[in-house]
């Protein structure tokens, strides 16, 4: 297994880290943010046809470059620092996963290789995003594909083209697709704390979906860790950022004729923040390695999601409160951060939720031996 | 010379020359005489002038055939590097030998009582006479000074200098009159350290290490070398002692000794390695709260186990930039003990209160929640390794100092 980036990836690290740096400044997250659709289509058509950035983690024959998780997590630690504004995350991860290992052969080969260039934005419905136990409470299937019921929380649900939809059969759960314009589907946008990535209320009263695969328990813990780790990266980015951006604003900022950060007080604050985000970026690298390496049922995955998630988090409260009232004015751009940081770290499992996982995992693995 | 060749001569040499009834003294004069006691240090000194990569082939071979090397164990390896780095050619040749033999022990007489944290405050005085120093003041944090023929030592030869200059560096002979060692016994009842009371003790002039005024530069030194101990850990050097034979029998006594006063040491790290057992030996992991303790616990010391990985994978292959392994390993080791203490807290419940017969695991855990305070002081303060971490690793400015000019109009301690 990987222990550290390779050249190549570290090569990758630094394109992705220059367009981003080029296309999502934060007078351009600023101006997203505004808007209804929350993306830039010139920027999603760059990323997607000159870096092929979609396709990085799916399979080549499906259309994708048949990277993995280590790649994309590559992509979205640069996009959580840069507070990339577009349906990546939905698209890519989120609905390419769930298509990837949910899906019939018959179902990936037609809409995988769009999902991949980018051509075609989809998103998943889930009905529930804290515990993919918990997942198939809201909508049902019926036996001929039509399905009913609400899910609350959609990311990118007003711009995807596409929507695939996880939905309680009589038996388990089955994959469904279904166009976002079909009859049926009602779409109203959701306020969202965080104004950088859009989501909606998604309402099926009888749409008709196609039948595209189904769900077993165990592809959807894989399911669950692949895109807990993704996000993962995306939080330790983030992090990354603030901290960086904190510590620069404690050298310039004086008070009582000296640099604030030559006080104790932020000093010690500052070194428990850079331990933490040490920790959080080992366990989140660790855990795209083991996945990677197709490592199984392991504490990992959601180790990374508990740990990146309470360090965002704590980072951004830092960061308000190293700045003083500053950085509680809308036009200081700490609050950015501070809501993805909020919204990331509920998205797919609050911390707690992944530490009980942890240890429910680690109770199991004993059973087997 | 290739690996092979280096294997092949070390064998020949233990076919010729190693015996399991020879005298751990004796053995390792042998050693030293081939240069096979430390191959890292320079042809010149006992040594072979060895890469790293070389002489992990050495130790490999000694490891493989379970052959005694050189005494390593405790403070004479700090003396030895330092000695070897700054020392006089004479001064190598004269103490370095009897301390890869283990013939003479040593200790670090660096804190003081009133500058523990800040080093370079010490007060002990050094005045210099017509053919000796005079040595008067109190040390204390002395690991094994009660055993010690010798000891490292940090005075002030000058009180008119800035501090930093104003120290100089001795070796002193701790079996003179002079010098009264206590025992200091620790809140968990061990006393692994000493006080070392300096009362007109005398260093021969040949024994200033550096040269006078230079004692913080050499200190550093010796001060780098404790860290990378820190880092590596405390275990080393040693073979099963389980073999038979004098040397084993010797070498097992050596041990014994050298190790008395790390025997506390795991716990002083809160022993999360036996926490998932005791968790479900009681039923305690069923409890939802302490579920989510242990979750934390395992993050942490799982965290802090990967990123070490990372660092030295990151350093082996050559990577760059600054890596705040060293502080931030130490930062997390303090948050962890605190942590695995608290949830052997939680599991034990009311029986935490017992360190007698019926406490848990024979007392270990009663002896953890007592020794892990030591954690977050010895070798740096975590205060002190967060200074380090803000001013070195993130670049933040340096608080304005108060005790820069002559040594003597800084305020101490007690005046």
């Amino acid at each position: 297994m990987q222990t550290v980036l390779s050249e190549d990836q570290e090569q990758f690290k630094h394109v992705v880290q220059r367009f981003f740096d080029a296309h999502s400044t934060t007078t351009a997250v600023r101006k997203l943010a505004e808007t209804e659709t929350g993306f830039d289509p010139l920027v999603w058509a760059q990323l997607s046809e000159t870096l092929g950035l979609p396709g990085t983690h799916l399979s080549e024959q499906y259309g994708g470059h048949g990277f993995g998780p280590v790649e994309l997590g590559i992509i979205l630690e640069e996009m959580g620092r840069t507070l990339y504004c577009g349906p990546f995350f939905s698209s890519a991860v989120m609905a390419g996963y769930a298509l990837e290992l949910f899906g019939d052969d018959a179902a990936k080969i037609e809409r995988l290789p769009q999902i991949a260039d980018g051509s075609i934005r989809a998103t998943l419905i889930l009905d529930d995003l804290n515990h993919p136990s918990r997942v198939g409470g809201l909508i049902k299937a019926t036996p001929a594909g039509a399905l009913t019921g609400s899910a609350p929380i959609v990311l990118d649900g007003c711009s995807a083209d596409v929507f695939i939809i996880v939905a309680q059969e009589d038996l388990g759960l089955g994959l469904f697709a279904l166009a976002s314009k079909a009859k049926g589907v009602e779409v109203a946008a959701q306020d969202s704390i965080d104004m950088t990535r859009k989501v909606a209320r998604v309402t099926l009263n009888q749409a008709a979906g196609t039948r595209v695969g189904s769900v077993s328990p165990r592809d959807l813990n894989r399911f669950w860790d692949l895109t807990s780790v993704a996000l993962a990266h995306e939080m330790i980015g983030g992090a990354a950022r603030l901290l960086d951006e904190t510590v620069e604003y404690t050298k310039g900022r004086y008070q009582f004729g000296r640099p604030i950060g030559s006080f104790q007080a932020l000093k010690h604050r500052c070194a428990d923040l850079l331990m933490s985000l040490e920790f959080a970026k080992a366990a989140t690298h660790h855990a795209g390695f083991c996945l990677a390496a197709n490592a199984q049922e392991t504490i990992y995955p959601s180790m990374a999601k508990a740990m990146a998630a309470d360090c965002f988090m704590d980072m951004a409260r830092a960061a308000i409160q190293l700045r003083g009232g500053i950085g509680f004015t809308w036009e200081n751009d700490t609050h950015l951060w501070f809501k993805r940081a909020k919204c990331d770290e509920v998205l797919l499992g609050a911390p707690y939720q992944h530490r009980a996982r942890m240890i429910d995992i680690l109770q199991e693995g004993q059973d087997v031996a | 010379m290739s690996h092979d060749q280096i294997r092949a001569e070390l064998e020949a040499f233990l076919d010729a020359e190693f015996s399991p009834d020879l005298s751990l003294v004796e053995w390792r004069k042998r050693l030293l005489a081939a240069g096979w006691a430390a191959p890292l240090w320079p042809a010149a000194y006992f040594g072979r002038d060895f890469s790293q990569a070389e002489a992990l082939v050495v130790s490999q071979v000694f490891a493989e055939r379970q052959i005694v090397g050189a005494a390593q164990v405790g403070p004479r390896r700090l003396a030895a590097e330092t000695i070897l780095a700054h020392g006089t050619s004479e001064q190598k040749l004269r103490y370095l030998p009897k301390i890869l033999t283990g013939e003479h022990a040593w200790c670090q007489l660096f804190s003081e009582p009133g500058s523990g944290s800040d080093l370079a405050g010490a007060s002990t005085r050094a005045e210099r006479k017509a053919d000796h120093w005079l040595i008067n003041g109190q040390k204390v944090w002395n690991t094994s000074a009660h055993h010690a023929d010798f000891g490292i030592l940090v005075a002030r030869s000058n009180w008119d200098l800035p501090k930093h200059q104003g120290l100089s560096y001795f070796l002193i002979d701790m079996r003179q009159p002079g010098v009264e060692v206590r025992p200091l016994k620790q809140m968990n009842g061990h006393a692994s350290f000493n006080e070392v009371f300096l009362t007109d003790a005398r260093v021969p002039l040949d024994d200033l290490v550096g040269g006078e005024g230079k004692g913080w530069a050499v200190a550093t030194t010796t001060l780098s070398i404790e860290r990378q101990g820190f880092a590596r850990g405390r275990s080393q050097g040693a073979p099963a002692a389980a073999s038979a034979g004098r040397v084993y029998e010797e070498l097992a006594r050596e041990l014994e000794i050298d190790n008395e006063p790390y025997t506390w040491y795991p716990q002083r790290e809160g022993r999360p390695d036996l926490i998932m057992q005791r968790a479900q030996d009681t039923g305690a992991i069923e409890n939802d709260v302490v579920r989510q303790e242990i979750a934390k616990l395992i993050c942490l010391t799982e965290a802090a186990r990967i990123s070490a990985n990372q660092v030295s994978a990151h350093q082996k292959s050559g990577g760059q930039g600054v890596l705040p392994a060293g502080s931030i390993g130490k930062l997390g080791a303090s948050v962890i003990a605190r942590h695995a203490a608290h949830v052997h807290t939680m599991i034990s419940g009311a029986s935490a209160m017992l360190s007698g017969p019926d406490s848990a695991a024979d007392g270990v855990i009663a002896e953890t929640l007592i020794s892990v305070p030591a954690i977050s002081i010895a070798g740096g303060t975590d205060e002190i390794q967060r200074n380090i971490i803000a001013e070195r690793v993130l670049g933040m400015p340096k608080e304005q100092r108060m005790d820069t000019g002559p040594f003597r109009d800084i305020p101490r301690n007690g005046q």
